[in-house]
């Protein structure tokens, strides 16, 4: 087999408060597409980091192709032959192609010598890309190409890839598998971090399981089924489902063919979405971000108005009013931006409450505030949720996320909602306050309210949830009952392989 | 190294002391300045700041003068501090000035010399609607358009000095003295003036309305829905859309507001101190009050402290002027250092300032 | 009231002297924003660059000194408004209006002893037979050098933008400069580098007024030439050539309307001195009523501020 491409022993990095990576070892061979396998928080992006020399350990060595290898920022891992393409693109829409590659690179050649390379490496590799094309223009399968072919031009023998099929139609990751499989067999290794798993089943022929920042196991994910690798990353063995049955009630939210076009210039529309949601019922809808969850809430809060039938709440159309006449009619929202979205950041809880509590709570008589009303809400809230807060008066920015968090989420329920619609409700929460967040979402529907629950987290929503539908491009699946649902089928149906027609490219 | 990390909360003692801070640095730079112009820089100091209002020689004729200078830049300054607060910049209120001024003599020049009660409340509501509709045309251009309000109002302000200009020398020119510009002084129209309130103190109707116009301010943003809405979209735009404030609706008020404020304190003015439409009447209160508003930290108590000041710079500039001979420009340059320094300073309110070793190994 | 004393030849002539100013502060400007900064103090900027482009030609006697002298001075200023805005992170709307209102006041303070003095003469560049040819000649080939050098800069910005690669990485500073920063550019440097660029052509600009096309030096003289430069930007849709072709329409409607003026056109003056104003407002609310920024070619992080964390 020859010595390991990259070997990492004992890497430790702590931060302030919490321990990102914890004796880190394992070895990345030749020819290898390797997955790296973990929830949120389980110190893969940390590692990575490491690895790409954005961040430098506490302990611990690398060894590239047997020599040792200590990057102290990616210009060096770059040179040494390691290329990394992130999640989040750094590109530039007013730019053309061959323009964002040269500026991503260290010592580009000449315009049109570049503008050559492109065209021939991307054709080479599947992933063709015109060159004088603006990226503004490029769908987010494009775009990734873009980031891509950066990175193959300056010839790397590790390619790190971060999450990279969650902004992909499914054709887009079949080619980008050729592609990769193509870099494998031509000497190139892939980590590949994701959390898809039937992707990593079909794609890589080892993973490592990071948990709470450790490796807790090596293994071939072609040997695994889809259960056994989420339980190696989750670490229980997954509970059945809470909920029993799906409830009786009454329907209470309809959306019918809800089209919406996203308003953010490079943001996913919103197509035909039509689901029916009862009293009672808790909904999950699941995917990666860049779906159209955040075009999906602000067509759910009044944010983004659509046509007036194609939201209809009990029984009557509200397609085209606004936040405050649906929260008048019961109709509340839970973003998933915490700061700046949710609750303004220098803003103090008081008046956060305020914020989307001043219908329901009556907290503004003839135009003036009820400032001792709003403190009042502000310590239910606080109380009941055990926000961890020095007083209401705090700035919002001053609160942990988590806290933060809690107070939002709580702030929306003790609203009486008839439905509530939440998105990402536990990101970045710590466990104990996701937990309470769960439970408060159980109880609200329990007392006949009406969950969406938005989220990409699975568990989350096998949990607590009674039916799942998948967000996928803009288009939502055919809801099915959460009872009796697999991890592999919910997998194939976040991957696209649903009930419906697969969606295209651009839109 | 230096680095800069964000404070968890705007600190309050920065916040009180910055603009503390921005009056000595200035005052340094100052001295330095008439230094340089050849002045004695204690003296011009004194000049500016201390004489105006203790000085037994000059006292009793700039104490009054306070209250006349400081009452329109208080009351412009209050409608700009809302607008700035939501992220709506007014930069024009020196033409909305202007033609609440227009809009308010051109009553009373219309109704000349018919005496009434009514005439005075019925300029009042022309200034304000004057200044009112020409802050319209940004707010409009904007909401529809999207149109950029500050390039729009500004060139709003020249058109204006314009205006002023063709009815000082045209339709508003005072048809008893042939041959010169500008209207009749309101001063001889007892119905339109607006005279002296309290003897020797300067304060007439605008000076009230100026301290009106705080309490309302203080009430509206403490109190009020709107001003929190005000708040809120100049801090979290995107959460002020979460909440259910509307963007267009805001701009419009707002813009209005201001607008109307400025058109008022023109209005104040050419029918008090100023007495007459002519070509020379505008003399930057507009401007000024965009530094009383900011010095004041948008707040409406921070606004009547800072409009005193300035007020008191121009008086006190006079002065130097007078006796020291000192330029009057250098009264401009003093006011635009006071806004450097506050921004400034402005950092330190939201930022800590902290010394980090570089990263090890 | 007497149209035919009105010639095109010469109207086309001096349209060009008229439109240089704003042309030169306008094409300093779109480098600022291509480079994601907006600086309305351009007001300030030119006016300082008058007043002291004016008073080094004066003491020097040589008018292209003047004019360096401007240029520096208008840096110098710019340095200000950058250190203000991009280092102690402050406001960019208040610092360009805090620069116009200082820069003003400055200016008039410099430039008190200066009043009624006559500028050392900037001549009008000799192309010898080629002036005398009937149209063109006037209009193409007998303008001072300034009006040249405009030009060369429009050129050379077009040039540096579209080719360089420093042009390419300034573009991408000002498109998104989260990614520049990821990718390791130095965000900042660039700013402040276009910012000091634009100031110096605004200082030009300035000069160019008081040393050649009054050319005398008067508080305030510019009169809002700036803010004209601000909204020739957006005009242009932040294109070089552009910024031309509006500044020469721009400067064709002020000497269109002095013309009128001197032949006795029957509207009052004052009127007829609101048209540029009035028509570069309607200008913008042409430019700007079209669809999302993305059209509009503005660039991404124009306004935004830029903080570093970490």
């Amino acid at each position: 087999m020859g010595q390991p491409l990259l070997r990492l022993k004992g890497l430790t990095k702590t931060y302030p408060g919490v321990v990102a990576n914890s004796d880190i070892s394992f070895d990345l061979n030749q020819n290898e597409i390797h997955a790296l396998l973990g929830e949120n928080g389980a110190g893969k992006s940390t590692l990575v980091k490491i690895i790409y020399g954005l961040v430098r350990p506490d302990s611990g060595d690398m060894l590239l192709r047997g020599e040792p290898y200590e990057p102290d920022n990616p210009a060096t891992a770059r040179a040494a032959g390691v290329g990394m393409v992130f999640q989040h693109f750094s590109l530039f829409d007013a730019l053309d192609v061959a323009e964002n590659i040269a500026l991503g690179m260290d010592s580009p050649p000449p315009m049109r010598e570049l503008a050559r390379s492109i065209r021939e490496v991307s054709h080479e590799y599947g992933l063709p890309l015109d060159p004088t094309r603006l990226v503004g223009e490029l769908s987010a399968g494009e775009r990734q190409r873009v980031e891509i072919i950066r990175c193959l031009l300056q010839n790397p023998k590790l390619l790190i890839m971060d999450e990279p099929t969650s902004v992909l139609t499914p054709q887009e990751v079949e080619i980008l598998f050729q592609t990769l499989r193509k870099l494998r067999d031509e000497g190139t290794s892939i980590l590949y971090i994701s959390h898809k798993l039937e992707e990593i089943r079909s794609l890589c022929e080892h993973a490592t399981v990071l948990r709470l920042g450790k490796v807790v196991a090596t293994c071939d994910p072609r040997q695994k089924s889809a259960r056994e690798l989420a339980e190696m990353m989750v670490g229980t063995t997954l509970q059945p489902p809470a909920r029993s049955t799906i409830p009786e009630g009454q329907t209470v939210l309809e959306l019918r063919d809800l089209s919406l076009k996203s308003e953010n210039l490079f943001g996913t529309s919103l197509k035909n979405v039509s689901v029916s949601l009862r009293r009672g019922e808790i909904l999950g809808i699941g995917g990666v971000a860049g779906n159209g969850q955040d075009e999906l809430l602000a067509a759910l809060s009044g944010e983004a108005r659509s046509r007036r039938d194609s939201v209809i709440l009990e029984g009557k159309p509200i397609g085209h009013l606004g936040p405050l006449a649906r929260r008048r009619l019961g109709l509340l929202a839970a973003p998933e931006e915490r700061l700046g979205h949710a609750a303004a950041p220098d803003m103090s809880l008081t008046e956060n409450a305020l914020l989307t509590g001043a219908v329901r709570e009556k907290l503004v008589k003839g135009g003036f505030v009820d400032w001792s009303g709003a403190r009042a809400f502000a310590d239910r809230v606080i109380e009941r949720f055990d926000v961890r807060t020095p007083g209401a008066h705090v700035a919002a920015r001053a609160l942990s996320g988590g806290n933060l968090q809690k107070f939002v989420i709580g702030r929306e329920i003790m609203q009486r909602p008839g439905v509530l619609v939440v998105n990402q409700p536990t990101w970045g929460v710590d466990a104990s306050a996701a937990a309470a967040i769960r439970q408060a979402l159980i109880d609200l529907a329990e007392n006949g309210a009406a969950v969406i629950l938005i989220s990409q987290d699975l568990d989350e929503i096998l949990e607590i949830a009674d039916s799942f539908a998948a967000l996928n491009g803009g288009r939502l699946s055919n809801p099915r009952p959460v009872r009796g649902l697999t991890l592999e089928e919910i997998g194939l149906m976040l991957g696209g392989a649903h009930d419906m027609e697969v969606a295209h490219a651009s839109t | 190294m230096l680095r800069l990390e964000k404070r968890p909360s705007p600190s309050t003692v920065w916040t009180i002391a910055t603009p503390l801070l921005a009056v000595a640095f200035t005052m340094v730079a100052g001295g330095f300045l008439f230094a340089a112009l050849g002045k004695d820089p204690f003296v011009a100091i004194k000049l500016i700041f201390f004489d105006p209002l203790f000085s037994e020689q000059y006292g009793a004729y700039s104490r009054p003068q306070l209250l006349i200078k400081a009452g329109p830049l208080i009351l412009i300054a209050i409608g700009l501090s809302i607008g700035f607060r939501a992220g709506v910049w007014n930069i024009g209120a020196e033409g909305q000035y202007i033609v609440g001024a227009l809009f308010g003599a051109g009553v009373a020049l219309a109704l000349f010399p018919t005496p009434g009660w009514y005439i005075f409340p019925l300029m009042i509501v022309a200034g304000a609607l004057g200044g009112f509709l020409w802050a319209m045309i940004p707010a409009i251009l904007k909401t529809r358009f999207n149109t950029n309000e500050i390039l729009v109002s500004l060139l709003l302000v020249y058109v204006a000095e314009k205006l002023l200009a063709a009815m000082s020398l045209g339709l508003m020119r005072n048809p008893d003295i042939p041959g010169f510009p500008g209207s009749r002084n309101l001063r001889h129209y007892p119905s339109a003036h607006n005279a002296e309130l309290i003897a020797g103190t300067g304060m007439h109707w605008g000076v009230a309305a100026a301290f009106i116009a705080v309490i309302f301010a203080y009430v509206l943003l403490h109190r009020h829905i709107l001003g929190f809405q005000v708040q809120l979209a100049g801090q979290a735009p995107r959460a002020a859309r979460f909440a259910g404030v509307a963007p267009a609706k805001l701009v419009v008020v707002c813009l209005g507001l201001s607008g109307a404020l400025a058109g008022l304190a023109g209005m104040f003015e050419v029918s008090g101190p100023a007495g007459q439409v002519n070509i020379d009447f505008a003399v930057g209160y507009g401007f000024t009050a965009i530094i009383v508003a900011f010095l004041g930290r948008l707040h409406p108590v921070g606004i009547v402290l800072a409009g005193f000041l300035l007020a008191l710079t121009f008086i006190g500039g006079e002065l130097a002027q007078f006796i020291l001979r000192l330029p009057s420009a250098s009264i401009q340059v003093f006011q635009g250092m006071l806004l450097f320094f506050l921004l400034a300073l402005d950092l330190l309110t939201n930022y800590r300032i902290r010394f980090s070793p570089a990263e090890a190994r | 009231m007497d149209l035919s004393s009105i010639n095109p030849v010469v109207l086309a002539a001096a349209l060009m002297v008229a439109a240089t100013p704003i042309l030169l502060a306008a094409i300093g400007e779109l480098i600022v924003e291509k480079a994601g900064v907006l600086n309305l103090g351009v007001e300030g900027m030119m006016i300082v660059g008058a007043v002291l482009g004016f008073i080094v030609a004066v003491q020097s006697g040589n008018p292209y000194l003047g004019m360096v002298g401007a240029a520096v001075g208008g840096a110098g200023l710019g340095l200000l408004f950058a250190l203000l805005t991009q280092v102690l992170l402050a406001n960019q709307v208040a610092s360009g209006l805090a620069l116009t209102l200082f820069g003003l006041g400055f200016s008039a303070l410099l430039g008190q002893g200066f009043v009624g003095i006559s500028p050392p003469r900037t001549p009008k560049l000799n192309f010898g037979p080629l002036s005398e040819i009937p149209v063109l000649g006037p209009v193409l080939f007998s303008h001072d050098f300034m009006v040249y050098v405009s030009l060369a800069i429009v050129a050379a910005v077009w040039y540096f933008l579209r080719y360089t690669r420093a042009g390419m990485i300034l573009r991408a500073v000002g498109e998104n400069h989260d990614a520049a920063h990821a990718l390791g550019y130095r965000v900042r440097r660039i700013r402040v580098l276009a910012i000091m660029f634009g100031g110096a052509c605004a200082g030009m600009g300035g000069a160019y007024l008081s040393l050649i096309r009054v050319p005398q030096w008067t508080e305030g003289m510019t009169a809002g030439a700036g803010w004209i430069a601000l909204a020739l930007v957006v005009f242009a849709s932040w294109r070089p050539w552009r910024v031309v072709l509006g500044a020469y329409l721009f400067g064709g409607i002020v000497v269109l309307q002095l013309n009128l003026q001197a032949a006795g056109f029957r509207i009052p003056v004052e009127y007829l001195s609101m048209s540029p104003y009035l028509i570069t407002i309607l200008v913008l609310v042409l430019i700007s009523s079209g669809k999302a920024r993305g059209s509009l070619n503005a660039p991404g992080s124009l306004n935004r501020s830029f903080h570093a964390s970490g």
